[in-house]
Parts: structure tokens; C-alpha cells; sequence
């Protein structure tokens, strides 16, 4: 029988291989968005299967506004990077120092 | 039966899929792994007994996050080669840290006792499913006890939007664009001219 603690294991193996996502593709904002998605996502999982299993709805209320921040966090950053593009003509992050915080 | 073996198919698919997003050498096919991702995930969703928030799931992400990406990776002309160049230099050091994230949520979940929770403090029970569908019940309480957050929700995607727009729209120069004050203001006596040619000869604009 399928348990609470499988989905959590399928959440944490999303969520590390988001982190590890951010970790191997310095370069490649894009690519770092996605796995901030993934990471999300994985959230997400974790919020409905603890609202599924504990027979709380809060937690699938709760997972609909991280959908709707995750949604708005990547229209800006895709934004911003298109921006960025215009600018510099790529978009390599090593090089993200105009602001030399 | 088909519940436990479905879980293990949605989820297998869902971790390789998503171990594709972050080692594909062409970040279209990322884009594409992104969405079996999240396929997948709508599909433990509808296990879980939350079938809104699935379709919500394939509607938000695939129908506009995903194709939101697959538009600016194939819009950015970059070359993604050289973009993946470091990405042995940097696997050791980021498989070693996901390596003891992981292996923390494991001690997590090891150290975790399942307890059964007082009715007290549920804030809002899930009705009977044969009573009032998923979305309903959802409704139920997102337009009532969560109204303020959906609201604000609401705000945050239209400042996002108000952004995102503000962002990227550029006004280039030397480009024809409609000026409407000009076509509106236009009158009949600077629109218009009468000429009269002779055979044979044309009419000088």
C-alpha cells in the first residue's frame, strides 16, 4: 500500500535533483529557472500528500497559491533575462555583475 | 492494485524525467522533460484524490509556464554549447551537495513518526468524496476563510504581468507604428485632392 512516506521520498529525490540542477548549470539561467520549477514543484507534492493523507483541504489551497508564485516568478525572471539578452547578447550568469552589489 | 503500480510508473517517469531537465545538452528538450515532469506529477496528483489541483497543474504549467520557457529558449539565439561547457567541473562539487541533502531528508523522514492528528486541528476537513467533488470543496473554502489570499494572489499575478510587460516592451526607432491621434485628427480637406490629369500624363503624389 502506497503511503505518505513514498510520496515524501518522490518530493525530496524532485527537490535534490532541483538543487543539484542549480549546482551543475552555472551558466545557464534558464536552465536554473527550471530547476527553481522543479523545486516547486516538489513543494507541491509534499502539500498535497500531506493534505491528502492528513484529510485536510488547507494544504491543496495552500499548494494553489505556490502554483500561482511559481507562475509569476517565472514570467518576471524569463522577463528580466529577455532583457538581459537585448542587452549583453547572452546570457551567461558568471557575467551577471552589472550592478557590482 | 493499479493505485500502487500507477504510483510507481508516475513516479519513476517523474524523477528520470525530471534528471533530464537538469543534464540535457539541448535545453528544448529540457523544456520538454519539464513537462513530462509536471505530466506526471498531475497524474500522483489525481492518485492523491486532489484532481483540481492536477488540471490546474497542466493548465498553469504546462499551458503557460512551459511554453512561456520554450518560447525564450527558442527566441534567445545563444549558443547552449558553451553554456553546458562547465557542467563536469561543477558535478562533483553539486552531486556531493546533493548527495548529503539527500542523504538529510533521509535522516529526516528515518527520525519521523507517523502520529494521527487530533480533529482539533484540522482546519478544514476534506468532505466525503461522494458527497462534494475535489474542486467544490476546494471552493468552498478558497472563496470563504482564504478569500484575502486569493485576492492578494490575484495581485501578485497582475503586478507580475504589469512587469513582465513593462520589462520587456521597447519603443525602436525608425519603425512605422499606428499613431491614432494622427488618424482620428485626419479631415476631409488634408485627405483628399482633386486633380484633374490629361490623357498620358500621371499624377505627381
Amino acid at each position: 500500500m502506497i503511503g505518505l512516506s513514498h510520496y515524501l521520498a518522490v518530493a525530496a529525490a524532485l527537490f535534490t535533483i532541483g538543487v543539484f540542477g542549480i549546482f551543475v548549470n552555472r551558466k545557464n539561467v534558464i536552465v536554473i529557472l527550471m530547476s527553481i520549477e522543479l523545486i516547486l514543484l516538489a513543494v507541491n507534492i509534499n502539500l498535497v500528500a500531506f493534505s491528502s493523507f492528513l484529510g485536510d483541504l488547507v494544504g491543496q489551497v495552500f499548494a494553489m497559491f505556490v502554483l500561482t508564485v511559481a507562475a509569476a516568478e517565472a514570467a518576471v525572471g524569463l522577463a528580466i533575462l529577455v532583457v538581459y539578452f537585448r542587452n549583453r547578447g547572452n546570457i551567461a550568469v558568471e557575467d551577471l555583475n552589472l550592478m557590482k552589489g | 492494485m493499479i493505485a500502487v503500480a500507477a504510483f510507481y510508473i508516475l513516479s519513476a517517469i517523474a524523477i528520470a524525467s525530471a534528471f533530464m531537465v537538469v543534464v540535457a545538452r539541448n535545453p528544448v528538450h529540457s523544456v520538454l522533460f519539464l513537462i513530462l515532469t509536471f505530466f506526471t506529477s498531475a497524474g500522483l496528483f489525481v492518485l492523491l484524490g486532489a484532481e483540481f489541483l492536477a488540471m490546474l497543474l497542466i493548465v498553469v504549467y504546462v499551458g503557460a509556464v512551459a511554453v512561456l520557457f520554450l518560447f525564450v529558449v527558442m527566441m534567445l539565439d545563444i549558443d547552449f554549447a558553451e553554456l553546458k561547457a562547465g557542467f563536469f567541473t561543477y558535478l562533483p562539487f553539486g552531486g556531493l551537495i546533493a548527495l548529503i541533502l539527500f542523504g538529510q531528508f533521509v535522516m529526516v523522514g528515518g527520525a519521523w513518526i507517523e502520529k494521527s492528528v487530533s480533529a482539533e486541528a484540522i482546519a478544514a476537513p476534506t468532505p466525503a468524496a461522494a458527497a462534494v467533488s475535489n474542486a467544490e470543496a476546494i471552493g468552498r473554502i478558497l472563496y470563504t476563510d482564504y478569500i484575502f489570499l486569493f485576492q492578494s494572489a490575484g495581485i501578485i499575478l497582475f503586478i507580475a504581468m504589469v512587469g513582465a510587460i513593462a520589462l520587456t516592451l521597447r519603443h525602436r526607432d525608425g519603425i512605422r507604428r499606428q499613431n491614432v491621434t494622427a488618424q482620428v485628427g485626419r479631415t476631409r480637406a488634408g485627405g483628399v485632392e482633386m486633380t484633374d490629369p490629361k490623357p498620358g500624363e500621371g499624377v505627381v503624389l
